[in-house]
């Protein structure tokens, strides 16, 4: 019964967050305060990740083809399709789950229990399509980007450990990462990094949104904001990989 | 004015308003009193809109404000002014963009002119100095001042304050009931203020309903209040030495 609970909610709650804004030039700027917060300063830890991500899966990929008839561009092309196809998209949106999700469930469940979010109902301000509207096409918006920056981060990070580790040349692993390339790929990964950044901002501002109580409820509703989008992330996943690539 | 007839809130189930009525008067200031947990908050919240109520009416001027629907209630909320127990100052603005707040959203002046209005404002409450500093820089009596400032900023017609006192020393707690008796004189605001400090009561209250349990025991002002003959109300009004000793006097 909770689960459609929630779900009607949800539904009703995405209702109110996508009416029209109350004045647009105050909407651009949330959109852009939102934008750098939520997605220029996860850039940091994209990077990180990626690189490492990148280098990790190009030396798994050398030690377990040591085998004379497999050409060592394959490598490159193992780590190119992984990271286009699955970690840029995925696991950097797992990873945003739990640094933006608990951010925006925390910020918006601290304004309800401080009665902040009453103070913009009484003024007549739709205060769902005010709050979370910007969060939702800010990180919508820069999901796309950080999951291009995280390929291309990703790519480098597995051809500087492919070579520096002497596994292959870097030769062979641009020829790899070129070899039968299909550019749809990119779309099917920016599809859905979109998709798990209106899942992210959306779930996560709803379990702020209708927190009661005091701090150990934000607290409570900031976890439930990180599991419950890490689990649409990957049902998701799963769906628009049947949906695009099939 | 603002009247209210027969109100009834419940939550789940649980009945918390029994028919509550009321007149407040606009240009003085009305106070809700009575035990935390006795239903003032809900009944202040179901006057702002915050809380549908089951049944009854909530009326501003000649408006039934019960029984519009959210769009339709815009205008009048734009003429609330809400002072809350805790304040509510976006903790990610600073003090001249919480003043500033409602101008921007409702206002078509430039941005010189809001200027001067938010800084009008902040004189009007005592605040100088402080227009760059964010919430929690300040102390809680200079919050409640700016929440005022705010609530002031659109020059309301109504305004309403939640426990304007709690967590104030005395001599604070004195400040802010004289600005907000000033302003609601200065400016003929209704203003609606729920508390259970018996300091500001016998201040400001120039009418006062005492709740109890969800209903309306009493209605009264100041003066009448230390020789009213309603039990609980006395059991509330006289709680403490300091009025157990008044009571004595009297």
């Amino acid at each position: 019964m909770a689960l459609f609970y929630h779900t009607g909610r949800y539904v009703l709650f995405l209702k109110r967050v996508f009416a029209k804004p109350e004045k647009h030039r105050i909407f651009i700027q949330q959109y852009f305060k939102e934008a750098e917060k939520l997605g220029i300063h996860s850039i940091g830890i994209v990077l990180i990740i990626s690189f490492f991500m990148g280098a990790v899966i190009t030396l798994q990929t050398a030690y377990n083809l040591e085998m004379a008839f497999i050409p060592k561009y394959t490598i490159g092309l193992a780590a190119r399709e992984s990271v286009l196809l699955e970690f840029s998209s995925t696991i950097v949106g797992l990873i945003l789950a739990g640094k933006v999700g608990s951010n925006i469930a925390s910020e918006i469940g601290s304004m309800r229990v401080t009665e902040q979010i009453d103070a913009i109902e009484i003024m007549g301000i739709n205060s769902s399509s005010f709050l979370v509207q910007p969060k939702i096409l800010a990180l919508v918006t820069m999901m796309p980007l950080l999951t291009v920056i995280s390929m291309a981060i990703g790519i480098s990070g597995g051809w500087l450990a492919g070579v520096v580790s002497g596994e292959l040349t870097s030769v062979d692993y641009i020829l790899g990462i070129r070899y039968s390339f299909k550019p749809f790929y990119i779309v099917y990964s920016i599809i859905k990094s979109a998709v798990f950044g209106f899942l992210i901002s959306s779930i996560s501002s709803y379990q702020g949104y209708y927190v009661e109580g005091g701090s150990l409820e934000v607290g409570i509703a900031s976890t439930k904001a990180v599991v419950v989008s890490s689990i649409q992330i990957l049902l998701f996943n799963l769906l628009l990989t049947q949906l695009l690539l099939a | 004015m603002i009247e209210i007839k027969n109100v009834n809130k419940s939550f789940n189930g649980k009945q918390i308003l029994f028919d509550v009525s009321a007149k407040f008067e606009a240009g003085q200031t009305n106070l809700i009193i009575g035990q935390s947990g006795h239903g003032k908050t809900v009944l202040l919240k179901s006057l702002v809109g915050l809380h549908a109520i089951d049944s009854g009416q909530i009326i501003y001027g000649d408006q039934v404000f019960s029984d519009m629907s959210f769009l339709s209630q815009k205008q009048i909320r734009q003429e609330i002014g809400m002072l809350f127990q805790g304040s509510a100052l976006f903790d990610s603005l600073t003090v001249e963009e919480n003043v500033r707040f409602p101008l921007d959203m409702f206002s078509t002046k430039s941005a010189e002119e809001k200027l001067d209005r938010v800084n009008f404002c902040l004189k009007r409450v005592d605040l100088n100095n402080v227009n760059h500093l964010y919430p929690s820089e300040i102390s809680g009596g200079m919050q409640k001042r700016v929440a005022i400032a705010r609530a002031i900023a659109l020059n309301p017609k109504y305004l309403f304050c939640d426990e304007p006192n709690s967590g104030l020393d005395p001599k604070t707690s004195i400040v802010i009931d004289n600005l907000i008796y000033e302003i609601t004189k200065e400016y003929g605001i209704t203003t609606i203020i729920n508390t259970h400090d018996m300091n500001s009561v016998m201040g400001i209250g120039e009418k006062i309903i005492y709740i109890h349990s969800g209903r309306k025991l009493w209605e009264g002002n100041k003066e009448d209040i230390l020789t009213a003959k309603e039990e609980q109300l006395n059991d509330f009004v006289f709680a403490s030495e300091l009025f157990k000793r008044i009571k004595e006097r009297v």
